[in-house]
């Protein structure tokens, strides 16, 4: 079989970039993905996007960004799955190499949360609830991951600060990551001190949208340039799965169930087991999304997954280093280019270009994109020999 | 601003009316036309009691447009009696403390204000503390 790999790799600082347009913001990483490819040049365009209708009244971003880049004339179009978007255009772009149907394929993720500020952002992140039965009653996204937590606290009798270690883990982590949003640790008397946002998650349990862009480019390994220069990395296994999309219809709001089927099967089109992911990047939006998704890789026993974060089992010389650049948490979370980030960044660790962050020896990485409570799943496994 | 949407609605946010499944008698709500237990179509209208208890609960202090000026608020998963969980606010309840496996019972309260020309109310349930069983106590599910 045909061997997709991650040939170029691109992507911006994330922050709060009120100088600079999505359309910008995505072609300073696009730019750098296509540099980094040997210059190229891809036929097919996959846009992750959460949210530009609602927060810049942009829609239409394939063709905005293959236009603004100068790539009119290829196939272009945007992938949406809320928080997922970034992983789903990936897979996107994945499944139209690995078919044979495109040569090269440019993935970018982009996200422009400085458009709007305030209740509008709050109303903007709803609308990836269900409209109809959830977001009429006045919930958030932090909201809804608010009331997973209340119920994982209860159910499995977390103490206080339990999942102090997430954030701890994450800042540590961001502040050797030179586009993060945040690059300092912090301490454990900040986070005990920190303001409660929605009750029991306080704002250090909440990953910041900020803007941000990433790009790949994917293209199979006979197509790369005669003088490509970096270790071959790989998409060895992509696999998705959709749950519910209101947290209330599901039998067991705890489960992700998703999340699970998602791993699993992308585990097993690798053709290999959990003990040989060497890293994991999950989608700590929220700190309890962390946990659980720990407890459905199959890292941890269902209700233990915190205790990762407590005893340092995720930290980078851990059992199972997480947010290895920062995660969501530190680097910050720019939406719909939050799982192109993910990619960027173990396509980096898997090169052996990581610095600060580097995990040593990592040769398989597993990246797990969410939209919403694990409503959407999208699963990666980066491999390289 | 979206009139017709909240009038599609008023069944469900006014009176609770959800379905149940002419095969295997699970109830369903909201509506979805397709039973989510075995699968068949389920179309037979079913009007909740309205009773149920929390199951989980969180108090939003940062809150979207509309619902900014009555912040803060708790909203709470519910399970009701008859089985389907829904999400809503609690109301009448500040200066008690909430509580997972609380009784609550539904009634009609004002839900936010489309902040728009038309200045458009949106009418929706909300549960409150159970008057009739207070002393019935224990955890949801
Ligand atoms: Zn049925």
């Amino acid at each position: 079989m045909t061997d997709v790999i991650i040939a170029g790799i691109g992507q911006t600082e994330v922050g709060e970039h009120w100088d600079i347009s999505l359309r910008d913001l995505a072609y300073a990483a696009i730019r750098e993905a296509i540099r980094d490819s040997g210059r190229l040049r891809p036929q097919a365009l996959y846009v992750g996007n959460m949210l530009a209708p609602n927060l810049s009244n942009q829609a239409h971003l394939g063709v905005l960004l293959a236009d603004h880049c100068g790539l009119t004339g290829i196939e272009a179009v945007t992938v949406e799955a809320a928080g997922a978007s970034g992983g789903a255009a990936l897979r996107q772009g994945y499944i139209a190499v690995k078919s044979g149907m495109v040569d090269a394929v440019l993935v970018v993720g982009v996200e422009k949360f400085t458009d709007q500020v305030g209740a509008g952002v709050d109303s903007a992140l709803a609308t990836t609830t269900d409209s109809d039965f959830e977001a009429i009653q006045g919930i958030t996204a932090a909201g809804q991951a608010a009331l997973i937590a209340k119920r994982y606290i209860y159910e499995n009798k977390v103490p206080a600060n339990g999942f102090a270690g997430f954030a701890l883990t994450a800042h540590a982590n961001g502040a050797g990551n030179p586009n993060a949003m945040f690059r300092k640790a912090i301490k454990p008397e900040a986070y005990a001190k920190a303001d409660m946002v929605s009750d029991p998650l306080n704002m250090f349990d909440i990953a910041p949208v900020a803007d941000g862009a990433a790009a790949l480019i994917l293209t199979r390994a006979d197509l790369l340039p005669h003088d490509y220069h970096h270790p071959l990395v790989k998409i060895a296994g992509s696999a998705s799965s959709v749950d519910t999309l209101a947290l209330h219809d599901r039998h067991d709001p705890l489960g992700f169930v998703a999340a699970r089927v998602a791993v699993e099967q992308a585990l097993q089109k690798a053709g290999i087991t959990l003990e040989q992911v060497d890293f994991f990047e999950y989608h700590d939006a929220f700190s309890i999304y962390a946990a659980l998704a720990l407890e459905t890789a199959g890292f941890a026993a269902r209700g233990e997954g915190w205790k990762l974060a407590a005893d340092g089992s995720i930290a980078p010389k851990g059992r199972i280093p997480c947010a290895t650049m920062g995660g969501l948490k530190a680097r910050g979370f720019p939406g719909g280019a939050a799982g192109v980030y993910q990619a960027v960044e173990a396509a980096t660790q898997l090169r052996g270009g990581a610095g600060r962050c580097q995990v040593a020896g990592a040769k398989t990485g597993m990246i797990e994109s969410l939209g919403g409570p694990a409503s959407t799943a999208v699963v990666h496994i980066l491999r390289t020999d | 601003m979206e009139i017709p949407r909240h009038w599609r609605l008023k069944k469900q946010r006014y009176g609770l009316v959800g379905e149940v499944c002419p095969h295997c008698d699970y109830k369903i709500f909201p509506p979805r036309d397709v039973c989510p237990n075995c699968g068949d179509e389920a179309k037979d209208l079913f009007t909740f009691s309205g009773k149920g208890q929390v199951y989980s609960f969180t108090t939003i202090y940062e809150a979207p447009t509309g619902y900014d000026s009555s912040a803060p608020y708790t909203v709470a998963l519910v399970k009701l009696d008859e089985g389907p969980i829904i999400t809503a606010q609690l109301t009448d309840v500040e200066g008690s403390s909430v509580e997972i496996g609380m009784p609550v019972e539904m009634v009609t309260r004002k839900m936010r204000d489309d902040g728009d020309e038309r200045g458009i109310l949106v009418y929706s349930y909300k549960f409150r503390p159970s008057l009739l069983v207070p002393q019935a106590h224990h955890p949801a599910g």
